[in-house]
């Protein structure tokens, strides 16, 4: 497949993909009942008209599919409206993506960092005594909650030895613990990863050959295994990437963290749906930019995916 | 299962002597998975109170103290250990429901995809891109907001989004196993489509289907504990891992146990079924479909 047919067609399927969720987003929050109502179930004086105005203002008695292209084009222009209590929902999105991107950024590094040399280790010594270590971590990790994880560190690390802050923004010595419960969790899953790899490469026979040059060993593992190994490795770190957002929600809410997570719970806590709608589907799109990005990134570098 | 070499059968305990490792992932896993399962059955006749009974005067005791409060008591004087049997009830059946849902509709939904093709083949795809974009915790956090908390809730949330899995790993198999000697010979024999699809096809597709199982059931355990910490699940008012959680960590500075012990629970449960999935894989599914 050409090129620029393989790159057409993934950003279709993409731009399809937003349709889809943000479609079902705005459906969803749509079917919350009339926010107007809502909106104004606290004070006693309300008239109809009343109603009516803030109907008005919130374009909700034109029909669905206005109201969903009215929140298509404001997801475009990034100009999102304003929430029912907290003012410009951009300005409040404004803050949070960064500080969720941050995160993300941190915990995918720790777990790079972690997975990586365990890993080729593992994989190397397959079947061996610290490869069956590594295997039961690797699953002890994926057996407890992320948000109580945190919780453990926090207990640990800032009420038992007061080292690291609990929660907060202000300094960088606060974003070591959320990182790193996120980063452990993901690691999890990323250790058995690059094991499986890593096993499937030096299996090949390009790296019979390597070792038939009497290359050393370090070269034909780094130089030649873990190159072509770490193609699907990132691919299948894109693909975690919505789980990888999925567990920030939780985790942003234990430390206090102001990123995108904490700013949807308390969206649902106060029942800001216009915020809810951003805040999701924002983090949906990025989801789907990401995976687009990996499969675009893979399918350049490796011409053998594009035929499929 | 679509290895062409046939290897005679063995016996899933002569493997044992093989692999040690195996050994203890299986009897670990097992041994887990009956202590809870027997816990929760039997949690109405070990604590008849149901963990709810509130004494004040024996509020916040510290754990190792006492037999009646053996892991402690929370801040209304209710005892932990009782309400962590209690609670573990609300995670199995969770787990437990929502892994069938999703099996019984992806099944059904993937054999017919797999073997018509047509319009619901390509739907499957689509929908299983649309499934990775938009993770459990945010689609629970959209709809939960809307027609409020509860596990009945959690549950159809969870078949609605996951029978794709399934659907998509069924659908695999019986692209692959089509054309396979066996099913191209049934077709011959003009055998009825359905009799193909039940006797011929889904047997053979079942050894992934059971460790996706298994490994489903774990990891919904683990997003309802975290839904019901985000007051998005069970009702606060009946003992639950993730409602436990979420009371102490309010007292996290004074009194850990309240916080640690239904972690603990939710570890050791979640980590028993990894234990027999992760052995399962090993058993039934050495080419990796499952990974």
């Amino acid at each position: 497949m050409p090129v620029f047919r393989f790159i057409l067609q993934r950003v279709f399927q993409a731009v399809l993909v937003t349709l889809a969720v943000t479609l079902f987003v705005a459906f969803a929050v749509r079917l919350t009942g009339d926010p107007a109502v809502m909106l104004t179930a606290e004070s006693a004086s309300v008239t109809e008209e009343d109603l009516v105005r803030i109907r008005d203002a919130l374009g909700l008695n034109q029909p669905f599919y206005a109201q969903y292209f009215d929140f298509i084009k404001s997801l475009v222009t990034f100009d999102l409206g304003n929430s029912f209590f907290r003012g410009s929902i951009r300005d409040l999105i404004a803050i949070a993506l960064p500080s969720t991107v941050l995160l993300a950024v941190a915990s995918m590094g720790i777990s790079i960092l972690i997975s990586i040399p365990l890993g080729i280790h593992a994989a190397l010594h397959k079947g061996g005594i610290s490869d069956q270590i590594i295997r039961v971590l690797s699953l002890v990790g994926l057996s407890f909650p992320n948000f109580w994880l945190g919780i453990m560190f926090v207990l640990l690390l800032s009420i038992t030895f007061p080292i690291l802050p609990a929660s907060g923004f202000e300094t960088w010595s606060a974003l070591i613990l959320p990182a790193l419960t996120i980063g452990i969790i993901l690691t999890a899953t990323n250790v058995r990863l690059v094991r499986t790899q890593m096993l499937e490469t030096l299996s090949q026979q390009y790296v019979m050959v390597a070792r038939a040059k009497g290359l050393n060993e370090r070269s034909v593992i780094y130089k030649h295994a873990l190159r072509n190994a770490a193609i699907a490795i990132v691919t299948f770190l894109g693909l975690q990437f919505g789980n990888l957002i999925g567990g920030l929600v939780v985790v942003e809410l234990v430390f206090n963290w102001p990123g995108m997570g904490t700013l949807s719970i308390e969206a649902i806590a106060q029942r800001d749906y216009p915020l809810l709608q951003s805040t999701v589907s924002i983090l949906a799109i990025m989801i789907v930019a990401v995976n687009l990005a990996v499969d675009l990134v893979y399918g350049l570098i490796d011409p053998r995916i594009r035929v499929a | 299962m679509t290895d062409t070499t046939q290897t005679p059968p063995v016996s899933v305990f002569h493997r044992f002597k093989r692999s040690p490792f195996a050994k203890f992932e299986f009897v670990a896993g097992a041994t887990l998975t009956c202590i809870l399962t027997l816990l929760v059955l039997f949690s109405g006749i070990l604590f008849p109170g149901g963990g709810t009974e509130v004494n004040l005067l024996a509020r916040l005791s510290e754990p190792f103290q006492s037999w009646a409060n053996p892991l402690g008591t929370d801040p209304l004087g209710r005892d932990i250990l009782a309400r962590i049997v209690h609670g573990g009830r609300i995670s199995l059946t969770v787990g437990l429901l929502s892994a069938l849902g999703s099996v019984v509709v992806g099944t059904v939904i993937g054999l017919y995809a797999g073997y018509y093709r047509g319009f619901l083949d390509s739907f499957v795809m689509r929908f299983a891109d649309v499934q990775l974009a938009l993770p459990f915790i945010l689609l629970a956090i959209t709809v939960i907001a809307i027609v409020g908390p509860g596990i009945d809730r959690i549950i159809i949330l969870m078949i609605v989004s996951q029978w794709v899995q399934y659907a998509r790993l069924v659908r695999g198999s019986v692209l692959s196993l089509r054309q396979r000697e066996f099913v191209q010979a049934a077709v011959s024999y003009g055998l009825p489509n359905w009799k193909i699809i039940f006797s011929h096809i889904l047997p053979n597709a079942m050894g992934p289907l059971v460790i996706l199982l298994t490994l489903n059931v774990a990891n919904n355990i683990l997003l309802e504990s975290s839904l019901t910490f985000l007051g998005l699940g069970a009702d606060p008012q009946t003992p639950s891992w993730g409602g436990m959680l979420s009371e102490g960590r309010s007292y996290i500075q004074t009194a850990w146990w309240i916080t640690v012990f239904p972690g603990i629970a939710i570890m050791l449960t979640v980590l028993g079924l990894n234990l027999l999935g992760d052995w399962l894989r090993d058993e039934l599914d050495p080419l990796g479909k499952t990974r």
